[in-house]
């Protein structure tokens, strides 16, 4: 049995791990992942397997699309002492299969919610965009839900890694939650700022309008059956573009490659797993179909042109690449 | 009955007026099938997916009324893709070629084209009244097409919609010759309207009762407005602020007294506690506040219009009230049936904001509280359970706590025995939202004792299937079941899958169904579509691959005599 590894995950609740890897597994063979799985307190409860399997899928698509959005510093202080709670809680007891820790899928939940926001700040993504495409709803994303928490987490690049030192603030921001509208949100955001111009509040709101929509297109690897889709609008330039392809397929990756140094990474920012994308020179090539149907190589043409015009993209090995097969375009 | 000529018995329908009961009425036999169905005048279609509208027209040619439900009700919070569907356009072409006599249309969730406003306007020479709710995919050029063709309009009303903004001039598309406007409501509109425009349009139709500005209009503005309409019953005010030193100030002062008839006020969006004071001459006749959208309204301030408001019978606001303001709200609106409290910086730390304190206040006061929506930061059993003592009467109980999962911090147990004496004390509850920690056993109760609960939201909730099971054996009269973020999956899904025929919908996103579990529930009920809603991970190879063990992130399932649409995204597969 192998354990997919997806890049380096800083070590980060010593008392939870204990050595293990937190991280989440690929949604394939989950049967025999979980296996593999830390449990605490005591194996065979029921409850334990299903929060590990639901760890499992939204681990994957926290990592797959590149419109992660920055993580606000502050968290929900509740949810973090719960988790600890949690955790202590089930140490201590011993119950067979029983719930008498009283931790709940809730706490649980958002446990892993915790580990998945610590984790992808310890990445360090900036994007700042919220977009509406992404379906991970339990996934550590940390979605912002709004412009003003989005520039609120923006000059808080840290890496924090522990709960504790997450300071008290309002409920951590899951998609879609709390369950009021839009324009609520950014009420009291609106009201601080100027109350001359009722286009502000417009702004904002064509600024979420417009994330909201998202630009996916699909993209293939050589060698992964499984195909992905990446937004372009939460990428604004070819080097977040590259960024985010090797986010999407890292794992697969390192999953074909079984490479044993990830687990240890601790920068993931810096090393690229699928390195020399765009300027050909390493083992992959990024190529994209644009809206007559020829291929392009990746980065020829002004970033925005190629947003306007990509329909698809694809990592084909630069070994395979055929002058024939491509035009080439002219600046 | 089946010896009375037709008309005798169309006299006797006209009294049957519920849907429901026409519904049934329709089924007994064939004669009394086509003549109820030629005699309605009003349908409703709670999931537009539901049933094609051609049928709807072929069947009731006579209607001067519809209403046409789109998206769920999680689009509310972003949960369902900008693109998923429930287009109006259909819709009104059906009702365009067949049902001309048209009247009033009502949208909630879909989306609305300019197209298909234009048509709207076009179609129907006696068309009276559009009101569209949280709808979008139109601009104010769409407005400008009805304006310009609905000859005799008596209302439009817009409400939380996402409008684009092509200008003012809209609002100028009025014809002179159209004064018969009761009802304009265009507070969701974001841009500038033109004043001079609003101003005539106010002066010219001496049956208006209804007018919500938006907040692009100013106080000046405002004042002109006030000066030729002092018949309205129901006001949004705009922006409503203004520098208290300026002559405007001072005429809006001396604006409202007159008002006699005035009993709804809402809007207030930039109001200061100053401006505010302009209302006071009124307060003592309004059954209806919305001070909702006014943040930099205090919980002093609100407290010093609320003594005033004894007659109110529906109060929205912020949760700057806080548990001393719904103190005065308890002391003073003994006539209170709705109270909505919504969380005013859910970002900030430190605020004001409510707890039980509040809530126990106002259901101790208010006896005639029935129907609440209330965002707070912590809830406790014993506070719950007072409630559904002291307020027997509730139809509508949401209550969300703003950190999910959060126990009862008195005594760290989970919320279930608060929430089982509200469903246990409030036989006519229809719909429930739930949050903090649950277990199980609330859907115990729930399913066991919520008999008439029609729509039940559930977060973050439960430990196992029974939970959902519970329910969908319990209530007999769900209609719409929306989860996300539970431990629900395959064997609850698939228990009870009957009971979907019975239901407008269920939703669920977040939780563990799987492709396999939807794949057997769509098999099984060949009259439900089973959406799977997958945004991220899909190519048409991955679509092949993909194992039945895959975790659906999304899954809306609906029944329908339509089959599957054909009008659904790319992301959208329809088992």
């Amino acid at each position: 049995m192998e354990e997919e590894f997806r890049g380096g995950r800083p070590q980060l609740f010593d008392f939870i791990t204990n050595g293990r890897d937190w991280s989440d597994k690929g949604g394939y063979g989950a049967a025999e992942e979980k296996n593999l799985e830390l449990r605490l307190g005591l194996p065979g409860g029921e409850d334990w397997s299903a929060v590990q399997e639901k760890r499992e899928h939204p681990a994957e698509s926290a990592v797959s699309p590149g419109h992660i959005a920055k993580i606000p510093k502050s968290t929900n202080l509740s949810a973090s002492s719960g988790a600890k709670r949690g955790c202590s809680d089930a140490v201590e007891s011993k119950p067979e299969g029983t719930l008498a820790d009283k931790t709940t899928f809730q706490q649980r939940h958002l446990q892993q919610q915790q580990l998945g926001f610590l984790q992808l700040q310890a990445k360090g993504k900036e994007s700042l965009h919220r977009t509406s495409g992404s379906a991970g709803l339990q996934s550590p994303e940390g979605k912002v839900c709004g412009p003003h928490a989005a520039h609120a987490s923006s000059t808080k690049n840290t890496t924090a890694t522990h709960s504790t030192s997450q300071s008290r603030a309002a409920a951590a921001p899951v998609v879609g939650w709390p369950p009021i509208r839009s324009f609520r949100k950014n009420l009291a955001g609106t009201a601080k700022a100027s109350a001359e111009s009722p286009n502000r509040r417009s702004d904002a709101e064509k600024k979420l309008e417009n994330d909201r929509k998202g630009l996916f297109v699909k993209i293939n690897m050589d060698g992964i059956p499984i195909g992905r889709k990446v937004d372009l609008k939460a990428c604004d330039s070819y080097e977040k573009l590259s960024l985010a392809v090797d986010e999407l397929f890292r794992g697969l990756l390192m999953a074909a490659q079984m490479d044993p140094l990830a687990a240890t990474t601790q920068s993931t920012k810096e090393t690229h797993v699928i390195p020399g994308l765009l300027d050909r020179s390493g083992e992959y090539t990024l190529v994209y179909e644009d809206d007559e149907g020829d291929k392009m190589l990746v980065g020829d043409v002004p970033w925005d042109m190629f947003v306007s015009t990509a329909k698809r993209l694809r990592v084909l090995k630069s070994s395979d690449l055929c002058a024939s097969s491509l035009s080439v375009a002219s600046l | 009955m089946t010896y009375f000529p037709e008309e005798v018995v169309e006299h006797i329908f006209d009294f049957v007026g519920s849907h429901r009961d026409r519904n049934t009425v329709s089924t007994v036999c064939k004669a009394w099938y086509q003549v109820e169905r030629l005699s309605r005048r009003t349908v409703f279609v709670g999931n537009c997916y539901a049933i094609r509208p051609e049928r709807v027209m072929a069947r009731f040619p006579g209607i001067k009324s519809l209403s046409v439900k789109g998206k769920p009700h999680f689009a509310d919070f972003n949960l369902v893709p900008y693109d998923w569907g429930g287009f109006a356009l259909p819709w009104i072409e059906a009702a365009a070629r067949r049902c001309p006599g048209l009247e009033e249309l009502r949208l909630k969730r879909m989306v609305v084209t300019d197209d298909g406003l234009e048509l709207l306007a076009r179609s129907f020479p006696n068309f009276k009244s559009l009101v569209l709710i949280s709808c979008e995919g139109f601009s104010t050029d769409g407005l400008a097409a009805i304006a310009t063709y609905c000859r005799g309009l008596r209302e439009l009303d817009l409400q939380e919609n996402e409008v684009e903004d092509h200008g003012c001039q809209w609002l100028s598309f009025f014809p002179d010759s159209c004064t018969s406007l009761v009802s304009l409501n265009f507070g969701c509109l974001k841009g500038e309207v033109n004043g001079g425009a609003l101003e005539r349009l106010v002066a010219r139709c001496p049956n208006l009762r209804s007018l919500k500005l938006n907040r692009a209009v100013s106080v000046e503005s405002l004042n002109k407005i006030l000066a030729r309409a002092s018949h309205l019953v129901d006001l949004g005010t705009g922006s409503f602020a203004v520098d208290h030193r300026t002559d405007a100030y001072h005429t809006l002062m001396n604006s409202f007294p007159k008002f006699k008839s005035l009993r709804n006020l809402s809007g207030f969006w930039d109001a200061s506690p100053c401006c505010l004071r302009a209302v006071y001459p009124v307060c003592t006749n309004l059954t209806v506040l919305n001070l909702s959208y006014a943040p930099a309204i205090q919980g002093d301030d609100l407290i010093k219009i609320i003594c005033l408001c004894f007659k109110l019978q529906k109060l929205w606001v912020l949760d700057s009230i806080g548990d001393k303001g719904l103190a005065v709200v308890a002391s003073t609106c003994k006539e209170l049936q709705e109270l909505r409290v919504f969380p005013c910086d859910i970002y900030g730390a430190g605020t004001t904001s409510v707890t039980e304190e509040g809530l126990l206040a106002v259901s101790s006061g208010c006896p005639k509280l029935n129907s609440l929506l209330y965002f707070c930061y912590q809830m406790t059993n014993a506070a719950l359970i007072t409630v559904a003592k002291n307020c027997p009467h509730f139809t509508r109980f949401r209550l969300c706590i703003l950190d999910p999962g959060k126990p009862d911090p008195v005594t760290n147990q989970p919320l279930d025995e608060g929430f089982g004496a509200i469903v246990r004390s409030c036989k006519n509850l229809r719909r429930l939202s739930l949050s903090g920690l649950l277990t199980d056993q609330v859907f115990l109760y729930i399913g066991m004792y919520a008999e008439h609960l029609e729509m039940l939201s559930i977060a973050f909730a439960g430990d196992s299937d029974k939970g959902m099971i519970y329910v969908l054996n319990g209530c007999k009269n769900l209609r719409k079941l929306e989860i996300r973020d539970c431990p629900f999956g395959d064997i609850a899904l698939l228990k009870n899958v009957a009971k979907y025929e019975t239901m407008r919908s269920l939703w669920m996103s977040s939780c563990d169904i799987t492709l396999g579990g939807c794949k057997a529930l769509a098999a099984k009920m060949p009259r439900l579509n089973v959406e799977i809603i997958n945004e991220n991970e899909e190519t048409d190879e991955f679509e092949e691959n993909l194992s039945d063990l895959h975790k659906l992130e999304k899954i809306y399932v609906y029944r329908t005599v339509a089959g599957p649409r054909n009008d659904a995204p790319d992301f959208v597969w329809t088992l």
